[in-house]
């Protein structure tokens, strides 16, 4: 019996998956079992389906996913912590043509860059904000997010979050919502296939509403995990993310089609 | 030639324009302007000045302490700005509402009752123009013709219908100056 | 075709963006300056040339769009005064670290905090020297006239583009709100998409299949990525330092002594200059017009020809005087005369100080 060789295994009809081109072969700079990854690959996806590799660009926030870059192969601009709303509204201004989002963590769009998410999504700006939720400050080891929740632990809440002396966690997409210049405002979570499936249909959704000139911003909140910084492993994070986050970041559509759900 | 001006008054009195018309008369004929205005809160109801300088030279300095000539246009500007006319210089003012006239004597100075001639003329708006002819007899140091094109050009289009009466005005104060007192 | 008009320095500089072919203007309002966007939203050229204004939400907020835009190849412009700049250095800062071409205005006002509404010169350390975090420069342009708050914007964007750097046009509350004639530079058209990828190929205007992609960043996380960076950044600098000195050279042929100014001060010391000569004094004007480059050889030589004295004079408490005196390095007698806090000095004044510190000193 002939042995099966490894070019055997990656024949075409072999395949049962394909990284997208529009990811790098670079390494990965997030941790083992961070959403992350998924995230970004969804995103690209999205980007190669609906043919905007020639036409997009992307800008990466401050935080974890500040290297967005080195993994998203295209064009791409890493802005000031915060201010990638700003950025963003700029590239789509002077090029109206371009698909142009956001790609940002909790830290950076709903605390430092809070008037730069609430103006942009107000002003109706024809962008994509891809909003990555892990309730804590990854990158520099796990300090308190504006998302964290109540009662939980961080490396600068220790004893859990105390809303009286901390003051309460922001939900930023629900208030995005409220804006006359959001078009589409969902959340959603990457932690399992299905989960996975949804969340590129809604991120497909943004994109395809900057395309067709739909009026504001698309904005779609991902729901994740940091097993590092929760100090738990992946599959403990993803059980505690579905049994405390998800009560109080409820999954779903918020806003379609410039109406409240 | 060189003169070197301020017009000091109320907001509201059309200080900064009446400046910006001499300014624009003399570029159409050719000559170096620069006009300065004070700036800020006193702007809005309080007191403005305006420093304009004409010349045929390229000017240095748009801020002085030391004028050719000074209009004045109110109390607070005549105790800041007598002092502030040089040795032979002129000093015109509108004697309304002033409670103390000027005293200098090194000066040449000029009265225009130019918000008694306004309300005759049945427009309080006009006054500066009317303070504009006064200072133009005394010094006539930009052409009439030019005076004219540089409202043109400082008058937005849909108030060019208004600019016989501006010249009205400006009439009624070169026929209207006297003196107060004048050097030998 | 050029016009010659009466303008404020800051509606002269908000029409010599739209001539200058920009593509986009992002500001927030902030006396002295608020004219140039209220002139840029007056005049539409949105309408005319397609260029971009747009008000933003913050200082900050607008000098990240500056950033954006520039990225994306495109010729943008914001302006401020000084607490707004201070805000922008964070942003200037990343500009200078991704090397993207960008030209702003400071119409500087009196500080330091919220400071004062009046014209003042104490932002020469801010803008000279960094200002923003890291180890950057930026071509600072200061211009004394309003015909220069017109021709430094034409100008500024040409530097910038060569050598991908942002350039401050450095004015102050006199040179902002005063009238003057200005014979406006002639429209020069605003690139194509297609110009810019030509000339551009830096920019992020979207990624051919096949090709590399444009990253636009300041980040090296590693340190030797990050110092060679550094070093390309300063061999720029130099080069800049060695072939964009400008200033001017007022009735220094025979001067015995010179008045070092910039902006409005070198207005009035150029009248004080005028007070000297009627006195029979031999004193000229060293007229900075690039700050950064400083013109440390050109006052070299003079020290060498056997000029007695130097008065800097700026409205701060003596910043510029610094780099007469490393550019003099006690050849010669150097003093720093200025009034601060919002208050303009008289040619008076200045002529005084020079006959009491310098001349008499």
């Amino acid at each position: 019996m002939a042995e099966i060789t490894l070019e055997d295994i990656i024949k075409p009809e072999n395949r049962v998956y394909v990284k997208t081109e529009l990811m790098t072969d670079n390494v990965l700079s997030y941790c083992p079992g961070c959403g992350h990854g998924t995230a970004h690959r969804i995103v690209m996806e999205v980007i190669e389906e609906l043919g905007m590799e020639e036409n997009t660009i992307g800008v990466a926030p401050v935080g974890c996913s500040v290297l967005a870059y080195e993994f998203m192969n295209i064009d791409m601009q890493q802005a000031a912590h915060g201010r990638a709303p700003a950025v963003a509204t700029a590239i789509k201004r002077v090029w109206p043509n371009k698909i142009v989002f956001t790609y940002q963590g909790d830290g950076d769009l709903a605390a430092i860059g809070t008037n730069e998410t609430i103006h942009a999504c107000n002003r109706g700006e024809n962008i994509v904000i891809i909003f990555i939720n892990n309730g804590i400050y990854g990158m520099t080891g796990g300090q308190m997010a504006p998302t964290t929740i109540p009662g939980m632990i961080s490396s600068t809440s220790p004893y859990g979050r105390d809303v009286k002396t901390m003051g309460n966690p922001l939900k930023i997409t629900e208030l995005v919502a409220q804006l006359p210049g959001t078009h589409f405002v969902t959340r959603h979570a990457v932690h399992t296939p299905r989960f996975v499936r949804r969340a590129k249909k809604a991120i497909k959704m943004a994109f395809e509403n900057q395309r067709d000139g739909k009026p504001g911003v698309s904005f779609v909140e991902i729901v994740s995990n940091c097993n590092s910084g929760w100090k738990m492993t992946p599959n403990d994070s993803n059980k505690w993310m579905e049994e405390n986050m998800f009560p109080f970041f409820p999954l779903g559509d918020i806003k379609v089609d410039g109406k409240l759900i | 030639m060189t003169e070197e001006l301020i017009i000091a008054g109320f907001g509201g009195q059309g200080v900064l324009s009446m400046g910006k018309i001499l300014a624009y008369s003399g570029i159409m004929q050719d000559q170096e302007v620069s006009w300065m205005p004070s700036y800020g809160p006193e702007m809005r109801g309080g007191t403005a000045n305006v420093i304009v300088i004409v010349s045929d030279e390229r000017i240095s300095s748009p801020i002085l302490t030391i004028f050719d000539s000074a209009i004045i246009l109110n109390q607070q500007s005549m105790d800041k700005f007598e002092k502030s006319v040089r040795p032979g210089g002129v000093l015109l003012y509108d004697p309304n509402g002033i409670i103390r006239h000027p005293t200098r004597k090194d000066i040449n100075i000029y009265q225009v009752e130019a918000s008694h001639l306004a309300s005759e003329m049945g427009n309080a708006k006009i006054f500066n123009m009317i303070v504009l002819g006064a200072y133009l007899k005394i010094k006539p140091i930009v052409k009439m013709e030019n005076v004219i094109l540089g409202l043109k050009e400082s008058l937005p289009e849909r108030y060019h219908k208004l600019i016989p009466l501006n010249e009205d005005a400006i009439n009624s104060g070169l026929k209207n100056v006297k003196a107060f007192h004048e050097l030998n | 075709m050029s016009e010659l008009k009466l303008m404020k320095g800051n509606e002269a500089l908000a029409e010599a963006a739209i001539r200058a072919g920009a593509d986009a203007y992002f500001g927030y309002p902030i006396t002295p300056q608020s004219e140039v966007i209220e002139y840029l939203m007056a005049e539409k050229p949105f309408e005319r040339t397609g260029m971009v204004v747009l008000q933003a939400e913050s200082e900050i907020a607008a000098i990240n769009m500056v950033y954006g835009a520039a990225g994306a190849g495109k010729k943008v412009m914001t302006s401020s005064s000084s607490p707004g700049v201070s805000l922008k250095l964070e942003g200037i800062s990343y500009i200078a670290g991704a090397e993207l071409p960008c030209v702003y205005a400071n119409v500087v006002r009196g500080g330091p905090g919220l400071g004062t509404i009046q014209p003042s010169q104490a932002d020469y350390f801010q803008s000279t020297k960094g200002g923003g975090h890291g180890d950057y420069r930026q071509i600072v342009l200061a211009p004394a006239s309003v015909q220069e708050m017109s021709d430094f914007v034409r100008d500024g964007f040409d530097l910038a583009f060569k050598y991908r750097i942002p350039v401050l046009i450095l004015s102050d509350g006199v040179i902002g709100q005063m009238m003057e004639k200005v014979k406006l530079f002639e429209p020069i058209p605003r690139l194509t998409e297609e110009e810019i990828k030509e000339k551009y190929p830096w920019a992020t205007t979207g990624k051919k299949h096949g090709t590399e992609r444009r990253i636009i960043t300041s980040l090296y996380l590693d340190s030797n990525e990050m110092e060679q960076h550094n070093i390309k950044l300063q061999k720029k600098y130099k080069e800049i330092s060695e072939k964009e000195v400008r200033f001017e050279l007022i009735d220094c042929e025979d001067a015995e002594y010179v008045f070092v100014a910039y902006g409005s001060s070198a207005r009035i010391a150029q009248k004080a200059v005028r007070l000297a000569r009627a006195k029979g004094l031999k004193v000229g004007l060293f007229r900075l017009i690039t700050l950064f480059p400083f013109p440390t050889k050109q006052i070299q030589e003079m020290c060498s020809k056997g000029m007695k004295g130097f008065l800097a004079v700026e409205m701060s408490a003596g910043q510029m005087v610094e780099d007469v005196h490393l550019a003099v390095k006690g050849c010669a007698k150097v003093e720093h005369y200025g009034r601060y806090g919002g208050i303009v000095h008289t040619p008076e004044e200045v002529l005084e100080a020079m006959e009491q510190k310098i001349i008499g000193g």
